[in-house]
């Protein structure tokens, strides 16, 4: 399992962030991802690798209405 | 046009009429306040105090200030005590700075019977306090249709009667516009304020605000949309207000610190002219840019609130009313404004209505408009949603309130609680697009069902109930009003924090006071209680500044710096509270910080608490919320996301599979109504107010606000 803004998400073989993103449907533009507490940039989504376990924060920058 | 502009100006009758010397700005004020008696036809010139700038800053803090003095606690709506105020603020009127053209609207609901204030664009703010004055102040009750006209170039105020041939309030602003321009680049000059028919014939009227836009060679609108000040408006018999002023200069506001302002407006245009169109694209889209997001992220209302998202969203997302929006076009309510949110469909051609076959330019639609009008009320087609909002506006009804009530008629009808027979024969299913309309034109005419519509969510459930036999507490569970008022387009039902934003707002259930749905339920920033209560203090007064200057609130977040990140507290966006600390300072010359910036909405913010008391509500039985806003109330609501229910309910130690759907929704009603409670007791008390929601006298000494006539109202109640 991964954890992702403290839900729970079945961990798979080679899970990226994007990937991770993805099963959460996480559309928002404006994202900031910590995995295991390392900022993440945009442009390494499709690389960066969530290892079996990891804490993920990604930070909806977001306060609108 | 022509002739009903020739009718309007040889009809033009002076019942009253004042003239002054326009006072020069210092720093942001013109020290005066225009008062004007619709009863007796008095026209005069108050003084600005030195207490209302120290205490009350402008705009909505001046509207209360004002009310606070007009009214007692027996006075209704619709006496002629009732007061309508428009203020700007100290910051209005800068061109240096995005979104600084607003004015504030402040009068007494008749909606909630108690106070109501309203932010709203155009140019009617800025044109009044260069016309030299800080406020109006509009007080009595005509005997017959009149207008307010304010030439603040030759300094006189009058109060007039004229022949008008129509009532709808996209026409209304033209013809006064060409009427009082006396060229076409002199139309830029006139703002106007109007009421339609709509607010004669509901509680949920409006008022549009005018700015001419010289790029389309139309007059374009804006909406101070909630509470019903557009119902007070008509019940003075006030059918219009004009203002020109043709000296707008980048100095008009008279700044202490032009240049401060300016450094601040120029880093935040850098930031607007590189980021947005990576970040919101509010130049693009304006606040539709939510409307994908909320649908993905289960929190657009479907259906009444049930749910959060639909398979059809994506017809009315984003790029959807992308397309339909005129691109590469400034699209600013006010001069200056970079971020250009206030998006238009040109050439629209209207299906339904007295209007029917003409194309028309209409304003929006902006992310409430679409929610409201369109998945709320089950309608996903963008043009059936253009038209609405489009007739909203003209006849001068509220889109969110509409939004919502008609929401509640179509879940009312859909389980027969009402029937074709009470509704005269519409068929108001979720997504009949033909009901849906004829019942906005009948409240817009005030006939048949659309007067009981009109009377708002609060006022149906008494009817429905009480005539019709309905179960009141089942009404009471998905009615989404409180105080009277009707929620907004968000789904709070997952985020306890919002559940707050909503109920414990002073106007009712509005989110311009707190917007922390995805602070709390998406990013879990907010894990306790008292993170919680901290940003429904924090937030709450953060933006009630906004109204204090004649600000717009979405150039604070709606656009972010790209180091924001990185900074400790990235959903205050601290470089932009900064901006806003350098503007205020500049144009005011004093010295304030970011703290002492919350200070100035604190004491507004109590005042307004403690105005509630002083009208008969505003204690904590005021703030409860139907359960639809913290849960699901139905079976197939709690169905439909079983999993996610199931699992807050084993989370408590239940044991689901032995449990039946009613018994699973009773369980979650018990924990999530103790949840609300609880918070409520840790915001009472973050906010320095009792358990019953008053504040304490220490709050009141130590904001400045223990003015005796204050104390007086708080001591009832402790």
């Amino acid at each position: 399992m991964v954890e992702i803004n403290g839900h729970l998400v079945k961990w798979e073989e080679g899970m990226t962030v994007k990937r991770l993103l993805e099963i959460m449907n996480y559309t928002f533009p404006m994202i900031i991802v910590r995995v295991n507490g390392e900022a993440v940039n945009k442009e390494e989504w499709d690389t960066y690798p969530v290892p079996r376990g990891a804490k993920v924060q990604a930070l909806h920058q977001i306060a609108g209405g | 046009m022509e002739s009903a502009v020739n009718r309007f100006k040889q009809s033009r009758k002076v019942l009253a009429e004042y003239t002054y010397e326009p006072a020069a700005l210092v720093r942001g004020y013109t020290g005066k306040t225009l008062f004007v008696d619709l009863s007796t036809g008095l026209i005069k010139s108050k003084e600005v105090t030195r207490t209302m700038k120290d205490i009350f800053i402008g705009g909505r803090g001046f509207g209360l200030w004002y009310l606070w003095q007009a009214v007692n606690p027996q006075t209704k709506w619709n006496d002629p005590e009732n007061e309508i105020i428009i203020s700007s603020g100290p910051v209005g009127g800068i061109t240096q700075y995005p979104g600084a053209g607003k004015s504030l609207v402040v009068t007494l609901s008749p909606l909630t019977n108690s106070v109501i204030d309203s932010n709203v664009g155009g140019h009617f703010g800025p044109y009044l306090k260069f016309s030299g004055w800080d406020a109006l102040e509009i007080y009595g009750k005509s005997d017959k249709d009149v207008f307010i006209i304010i030439d603040g170039d030759s300094g006189k105020v009058t109060i007039e009667e004229a022949v008008l041939d129509t009532t709808a309030c996209h026409l209304i602003s033209e013809i006064l516009t060409e009427a009082f321009a006396h060229s076409e680049s002199d139309k830029k000059n006139i703002s106007v304020v109007s009421a339609g028919s709509g607010a004669d014939h509901t509680l949920i009227g409006i008022l549009n605000f005018s700015f001419y836009d010289p790029h389309r060679k139309v007059v374009r609108l804006k909406q101070a949309g909630r509470g019903g000040t557009g119902t007070v408006f008509r019940d003075k018999k006030l059918r219009a207000l004009v203002v020109r002023f043709s000296g707008l200069k980048a100095k008009s506001n008279n700044p202490a610190d032009f240049e401060r302002i300016v450094a601040a407006g120029k880093r935040i245009n850098r930031e607007i002219r590189e980021l947005d169109d990576v970040q919101n694209r509010m130049r693009q889209v304006g606040t539709a840019s939510l409307l994908t997001v909320m649908n993905d992220y289960d929190l657009l209302p479907v259906h009444n609130f049930q749910y959060g998202s639909h398979v059809d969203g994506p017809k009315i997302s984003t790029e959807v009313f992308r397309s339909r929006f005129t691109q590469n076009v400034f699209d600013g309510c006010w001069h200056g404004c970079t971020l250009s949110c206030c998006k238009a469909v040109d050439g629209f051609e209207l299906k339904t209505g007295p209007f029917k076959g003409e194309k028309v330019v209409v304003d929006g639609p902006e992310y409430e408009n679409a929610a409201g009008l369109g998945s709320n009320c089950g309608i996903f087609d963008p043009d059936c949603i253009i038209e609405a909002n489009f007739y909203c506006d003209t006849y001068g009804i509220d889109t969110i309130s509409t939004g919502t009530l008609v929401a509640f008629i179509m879940e009312c009808y859909e389980r027969g609680i009402i029937n074709k027979e009470i509704t005269g024969g519409l068929e108001l299913n979720f997504g009949n697009k033909e009901a849906f309309m004829e019942l906005i034109h009948q409240m817009g005419r005030g006939e048949g069902f659309g007067k009981i519509a009109g009377l708002g969510v609060r006022r149906m459930k008494k009817i429905f109930s009480e005539q019709y036999g309905a179960d009141s507490n089942f009404l009471q569970d998905i009615g989404m009003e409180a105080k009277g008022l009707e929620y907004s387009q968000y789904l709070s039902k997952e985020s306890l924090a919002q559940q707050g934003g909503y109920g414990l707002a002073n106007k009712g259930p509005q989110h311009d006071e707190a917007w922390l749905i995805f602070m709390d339920m998406v990013n879990k920033q907010l894990p306790t209680f008292e993170d919680k209560a901290e940003a429904l203090h924090y937030f709450p007064m953060f933006r009630t500044w906004f109204g204090l200057q004649g600000l717009c609130k979405l150039p604070w977040n709606d656009i972010e710096p790209e180091d924001n990140k990185q900074t400790d507290e990235p959903a205050k966006v601290p470089a932009h509270v900064q901006n806003y600390v350098d503007i205020y300072n500049g144009v005011t010359g004093q010295n304030i910080d970011k703290d002492e910036l919350i200070l100035q909405s604190e004491r507004v913010y109590n005042f307004q608490r403690v105005f509630n008391l002083r009208m008969g509500f505003g204690t904590r039985k005021d703030d409860a919320v139907p359960y639809r806003s913290l849960g699901p109330v139905t079976v197939e609501e709690y169905e439909s996301r079983a999993e996610r229910y199931d699992s807050q309910l084993k989370e408590l130690g239940l044991n689901v599979e032995e449990m039946s759907t009613g018994e699973k929704l009773k369980a979650l009603r018990k924990h999530r109504e103790e949840m609300y409670e609880k918070l409520v007791d840790v915001v009472y008390q973050r906010r320095g107010w009792t358990k019953n929601g008053i504040p304490r006298l220490e709050t009141l000494r130590r904001l400045g606000i223990d003015f005796p006539e204050v104390v007086a109202v708080v001591e009832k109640h402790l």
